[in-house]
């Protein structure tokens, strides 16, 4: 299936990237992130990061479906 | 007027303030977060902020509700740059009014707090040398 991802921060410069659609087997953002992790090289373990689906925060067991925006957040410093 | 907002422009304190007043309102407390000119005894030239803005706009009204719901307050409203920012700006600024200063001064506090904690937006630091870099606290 088809799954649009956002990048941001140190993430989107390691990605080289702000955005990308992939075609994955991966069928949770923790299958995701394991597989975007290892092709871009992300520093952060997933216990650092926090996931949203479709714009909303989401668990890393969530079941992901074709279409759908997933964004990996790394720890946030606004303010 | 939406009660959390991030915006690409200056921010215009006395004019958030107003959206505080209310008649039952004994007084406000609002923060200002500026842009300072070092960060760990590096000095630091600029800053750009970047937010997942659906996300940083949902997560932010989220906290708003959840400080009136904590605390007895008339209003909260929070407004952060994105963007380029120069040494100096105004990057966040958070206001509350209450009946009471307790509670407004609490919540102030919390709400700020929370901000930094929970919404995603990114600050990248511009230092004197010509490096750069996206901050990730605690990772």
């Amino acid at each position: 299936m088809k799954i649009k991802l956002l990048y941001f921060a140190s993430l989107a410069d390691r990605a080289g990237r702000s955005a990308e659609t992939r075609d994955t087997s991966a069928n949770t953002p923790q299958d995701l992130y394991a597989e975007v992790a290892r092709e871009h090289a992300f520093e952060f373990s997933p216990a650092h990061v926090r996931v949203a689906v479709n714009g909303a925060l989401a668990g890393w067991d969530r079941p992901l479906a074709d279409g759908d925006e997933v964004v990996f957040l790394p720890p946030v410093s606004g303010g | 007027m939406k009660r959390f907002e991030l915006r690409d422009a200056p921010i215009d304190a006395a004019a958030e303030r107003s959206g505080l007043e209310h008649p039952a309102a004994g007084g406000c407390v609002t923060f200002e977060g500026w842009v300072r000119d070092h960060n760990d005894a590096r000095a630091v030239t600029r800053l750009d902020y970047q937010a997942y803005g659906p996300l940083a706009e949902k997560e932010g009204a989220a906290i708003l509700d959840e400080a009136c719901g904590r605390f007895e307050l008339r209003a909260a409203r929070c407004v952060h740059r994105v963007g380029a920012l120069a040494i100096g700006e105004m990057a966040v600024w958070v206001g509350v009014s209450a009946d009471h200063r307790d509670a407004a001064f609490a919540a102030c506090r919390w709400i700020i707090d929370e901000v930094k904690r929970r919404v995603p937006i990114w600050k990248n630091e511009h230092y004197a040398d010509g490096e750069s870099g996206w901050l990730h606290p605690s990772a």
